[in-house]
């Protein structure tokens, strides 16, 4: 009775925390997107100074830790009168967090495409949003896209740390089965074993990716 | 809102959180120093004809590029107290970011050390120069110049980091004086803030000071 062991349910638990992982990247990796790829397009197309001002905004997200954003946006929820669970604060984090990175790397993937090429698409008599969607988006993915997944999967990496306010996710649960077996190096191997699981294959997809995409 | 802030007490204990600061440029430096080093190492174990060094050296990069820092740090920290080694926070949280920044920059020095041409070496050795002298005049300066940035990067990276030592009860680097205040003052929020602002201006300071030392070390 008091000799605890790691037991099929204490993995079924970690699997659990690790589908919540896999959750909070999902919202992470989507509102990111999606905010980068305004911000990125913003920063790729308006004039020096507001694009310089904004890329200025967003850098204070990459400047400053994930873990303190986390605390803070923990603490200044509350404070407005909002009142959201854990894990809804946490994919709000990691979104912005995302954004910032991400709106870098569209950036630099719509930079990429060389300007004669877009001025050769509106001088056939394509719209902007034709040149948008049929010249640039199909060049610019292939410069972004190998960054993109090495982002989701840091994002992924980086949802660990929201177990500081209270979302069980993967490595939450891993410490919550330490506390009970007192097994910290095999639950710690388990929780690490997961991560890499879901990690390593993607990457190993995106440098694939950049590989192929490069003798092209 | 019905909430009324309280900065004079997180102005006052401002002293504080400044030691606080050079507690986390200590960690962020040494543990990007012990990275360069095995770094190094293990860029060299991947490429080496020893089949045993190169999946060592594979197996600990892919695990530490895979897996979250945090659960690197909890490693050192709790895991290795299996083994009967127990690390304090300042050391496991030293340890996990050595080990994490470690992965990452044996693949730029993977990448660097390829970007520069073997025939360079065998130039230089027909020249008559010995191996030491290859590496010491023709090879290490132009790889020094590749791989400059990424490690400056890496090491804000490690500033970064440093802040999950409150995951580890570290409590006198920035992060952790800002945490021992706040369970004080329940002031969250306002000490908190100030702590974000110093660990950008941190940040910023740090890349000043890279720009600064390349601009005066790559002139020629």
């Amino acid at each position: 009775m008091f000799n605890a062991t790691v037991s099929a349910h204490d993995i079924l638990f970690m699997l659990r925390g690790a589908a919540v992982t896999l959750g909070l990247t999902f919202w992470a990796v989507l509102g990111g997107t999606l905010l980068g790829v305004g911000f990125g397009l913003l920063r790729a197309s308006l004039p020096g100074w507001p694009s310089l001002a904004l890329g200025l905004i967003l850098d204070i997200f990459r400047s400053v830790p994930l873990l303190i954003q986390i605390i803070l946006a923990n603490a200044f929820a509350p404070l407005v009168g909002i009142d959201l669970d854990g894990f809804t604060i946490a994919c709000i984090v990691l979104a912005v967090y995302g954004a910032a990175y991400c709106t870098e790397i569209v950036r630099a993937s719509v930079l990429a495409v060389p300007l004669a090429t877009r001025r050769a698409a509106r001088s056939l008599g394509m719209t902007w949003s034709d040149d948008l969607v049929a010249i640039v988006f199909p060049m610019a993915l292939r410069v972004g896209l190998p960054g993109w997944i090495g982002l989701a999967l840091g994002l992924m990496k980086d949802s660990s740390l929201v177990l500081w306010i209270g979302v069980i996710e993967l490595l939450r649960a891993a410490q919550i089965v330490i506390t009970r077996t007192q097994e910290p190096l095999l639950v710690l191997g388990v929780a690490g074993a997961i991560y890499f699981l879901i990690s390593f294959p993607i990457a190993r997809i995106g440098e694939w990716l950049e590989r192929r995409w490069r003798e092209q | 809102m019905n909430y009324s802030f309280h900065w004079r007490p997180v102005f006052e204990s401002l002293p504080l959180l400044l030691g606080g600061c050079l507690v986390t440029v200590e960690i962020a430096a040494l543990s990007t120093a012990i990275a360069i080093v095995l770094g190094v190492a293990l860029a060299f174990g991947r490429i080496s004809g020893s089949k045993t060094a190169a999946w060592f050296a594979l197996g600990w990069i892919e695990f530490g590029r895979n897996t979250p820092g945090l659960l690197q740090i909890y490693f050192a920290y709790f895991g290795l107290g299996s083994l009967g080694v127990h690390l304090n926070s300042y050391a496991a949280l030293t340890a996990g970011i050595a080990f994490n920044s470690s992965a990452y920059l044996a693949e730029i020095f993977r990448g660097g050390m390829r970007a520069i041409p073997a025939t360079q070496a065998r130039a230089a050795r027909s020249l008559g120069m010995t191996s030491w002298q290859t590496s010491r005049h023709v090879v290490l300066p132009q790889l020094f110049r590749i791989v400059y940035y990424p490690i400056t990067n890496q090491m804000i990276f490690a500033v970064l980091m440093t802040a999950l030592g409150l995951t580890v009860g570290l409590d006198t680097d920035l992060a952790g004086v800002t945490q021992q205040l706040n369970v004080l003052t329940y002031r969250t929020f306002e000490y908190f803030s100030v702590a974000a602002v110093l660990y950008y201006l941190i940040a910023k300071a740090m890349t000043g000071a890279a720009r600064l030392i390349a601009w005066r070390l790559f002139r020629y």
